[in-house]
């Protein structure tokens, strides 16, 4: 019987010539990733070391990865000192997969990863954030875990007891209209799916409209499989996969490519036809209640949000600046752009896109997480409503419970920023 | 017989049970104070010790969705609340094992708040209104590891046989 990508990638980390659906296993991780939640790993990693008279090391310091995203620069003097107990602790360890607050090489987990080609298609990606996820954009099994789980792996360099989960398949044709695109598909899947429709399951993307999507396009999908309970999204790589790796992540060997065999057993599979999908909303306060742009149409709008591990990309920004070039951010609502990272945030400079958005009224904050989890800047006032590219909009998500988001695509937010309200971006033409 | 305390709905995220703007505190001795920060009774009631260790807190579908904050779990373990609900995202189920707290799925539970619950090996009986709730079992795989008394007990033991050392 054959395997899917998950089956397959777990097999081979695990040592096995083969997994199915509901197996425990221990997969060896070729990565693994924390941020800011690294202050609390190391905690839990010197606890497991404590009292065994080993001295607390990690298995591999070269397949370890810290990236400060959450909180940069420090909003307050305890995430500075969580940031400077970590800068140590990278030193005193040798983890040189290191990324700072800096204008040249930081920015948000999600995105570092990829561009600075530490994510190669077949390998097991474990990371102390949600949306972990994002990295099955290139062919890899990447999931979310936590803090202590992350302190195992590190001193053991394989995840303990991991079912291997079941898979669904979703199979994407058509081309997408104009002022359509990656977030609206994956907003409309979680529709679909509900909240917890994956949950322990991967979710497995096919179909022509796929394997013509940038890396840029497929992370969005990715990133966001979390949000229906998925364990892993996965795009089984290809040329797309080996173009990115090499063109922009810098990879010049060519890796082996996991695909599933054409009878692997799949728990559901899902057919999607992009060719009439209209923009999607997310409305509060959950992410699969989503509905098309009309029905939500004339909201007013009071904070508009363009950024994140989900839609802070460069095609994300070029959208943006499209809609807004030689127009101007409605009077009484305000408009935030966080690049996913600085090299997109120099990309977006030498483009032009940072000034159209800035004259338009946007303002342009460093790469990182920003508002959209409400830790650090963007926050929203009592009662506000907040229209957003990033990935969640539960209740007091942006750092107030009695704020509203909703959650939509680069277009619609552009769209929406020009007018105040929101606004089906197929009813506006380019600016100028 | 423990008691719930409080009825929460359907896809109660871990920015509920722990808001992001707290997310600097990591400690697990550090995290209780902030639990369910943003419903100012249930936390005024938590911090001030109302609420007596091993109560319960219902909730619905897909519990502790969202963010994979570790904080969302030791808040809770910190209060030892007992978690019963109809299913749970992955993540915190998996943090709630790792760091031992008690969580018990039963699909379709229903209580009030003061009813009283018995928790049985294999079901949750509402000894209140008197309905009987199956339980479904944790994966055998995540069985063990609470038997080994968390993640951190367990990874030692490990350690310990592969690289050598004291049994801590």
């Amino acid at each position: 019987m054959g395997m899917t990508v998950a089956e397959k990638i777990l097999a081979r980390a695990s040592g096995r010539a083969a997994t199915r659906a509901g197996d425990v296993v221990e997969p060896a991780v070729d990565l693994a990733m924390s941020h800011e939640n690294a202050a609390l790993v190391m905690n839990q990693f010197r606890e497991i070391f404590a009292g065994t008279g080993l001295e607390a090391r990690p298995w591999d310091p070269k397949k370890i990865a810290v990236i400060f995203d959450h909180r940069v620069p420090a909003e307050s003097p305890k995430t500075a000192t969580n940031q400077k107990r970590i800068r140590e602790f990278v030193v005193l360890q040798g983890i040189e997969r290191f990324h700072d607050v800096r204008g040249d090489t930081g920015g948000i987990c999600h995105q570092v990863l990829p561009e600075y080609g530490y994510v190669r298609p077949g390998q097991v990606v474990v990371g102390t954030d949600s949306h972990t996820t994002s990295h099955g954009a290139l062919g890899a099994f990447a999931f979310g875990i936590g803090a202590t789980e992350m302190a195992s792996v590190w001193a053991l360099g394989y995840a303990l007891n991991i079912e291997v989960p079941a898979t669904i398949r979703v199979v994407v044709e058509g081309d997408f209209p104009p002022h359509v695109g990656p977030k609206d598909l994956i907003l409309h899947l979680i529709g679909r799916l509900t909240a917890q429709g994956a949950n322990f399951r991967c979710i497995e993307f096919h179909g022509g409209t796929i394997r013509r999507m940038s890396t840029s396009g497929r992370l969005t999908l990715c990133n966001m499989t979390v949000e229906a309970g998925a364990t892993a999204g996965i795009v089984p790589a290809d040329d797309e996969t080996l173009r990115y790796l090499r063109e922009e992540a810098g990879v010049a060997e060519a890796p082996a490519l996991v695909t599933p065999d054409a009878d692997a057993t799949y728990v559901e599979t899902i057919h999607i036809d992009v060719g009439k999908l209209e923009p999607q909303i997310a409305c509060p306060h959950t992410v699969d209640n989503v509905k098309p742009v009309g029905a939500v149409a004339g909201q007013r709008v009071d904070q508009i949000v363009i950024g994140s591990c989900t839609n802070g990309r460069l095609d994300d920004l070029a959208i943006a600046a499209e809609l807004l070039r030689g127009r101007k951010v409605a009077p009484r609502t305000r408009m935030l752009v966080f690049p996913a990272s600085a090299r997109i945030y120099a990309e977006a400079l030498d483009k032009g896109y940072v000034a159209d958005l800035v004259r338009a009224g946007a303002v342009v904050m460093n790469a990182g997480c920003g508002p959209c989890l409400g830790v650090h800047e963007g926050a929203l006032g009592d009662g506000e409503v907040a229209l957003s590219t990033t990935n969640r909009n539960f209740k007091g998500r942006m750092g107030n419970p009695t704020a509203e988001v909703y959650l939509c695509s680069p277009a619609v937010a552009a769209a929406s920023a020009v007018t105040g309200v929101i606004t089906d971006p197929r009813s506006t033409t380019g600016g100028h | 017989m423990p008691r719930v305390v409080t009825v929460l709905g359907d896809d109660i995220s871990t920015d509920v049970i722990y808001p992001g703007r707290y997310m600097a505190t990591v400690l697990p001795s550090e995290t209780p104070q902030f639990a369910f920060a943003d419903h100012a009774e249930l936390n005024a009631k938590l911090k001030q010790k109302q609420i007596p260790p091993g109560s319960v807190l219902v909730g619905g579908r897909n519990f502790g969705c969202g963010s994979s904050r570790e904080q969302a779990t030791s808040t809770l373990k910190g209060h030892e609340l007992v978690i019963v609900a109809s299913s749970f995202a992955r993540i915190f189920l998996q943090n709630s094992i790792n760091l031992g707290l008690r969580i018990v799925t039963a699909p379709g539970i229903e209580a009030a708040v003061g009813d009283e619950l018995e928790l049985e090996a294999d079901a949750v009986v509402n000894v209140t209104s008197g309905k009987r709730y199956p339980v479904v079992p944790l994966p055998v795989a995540r069985q063990a590891i609470i038997d080994a008394g968390g993640l951190i007990a367990f990874t030692k033991k490990r350690l310990v046989a592969e690289r050598g050392g004291a049994a801590g």
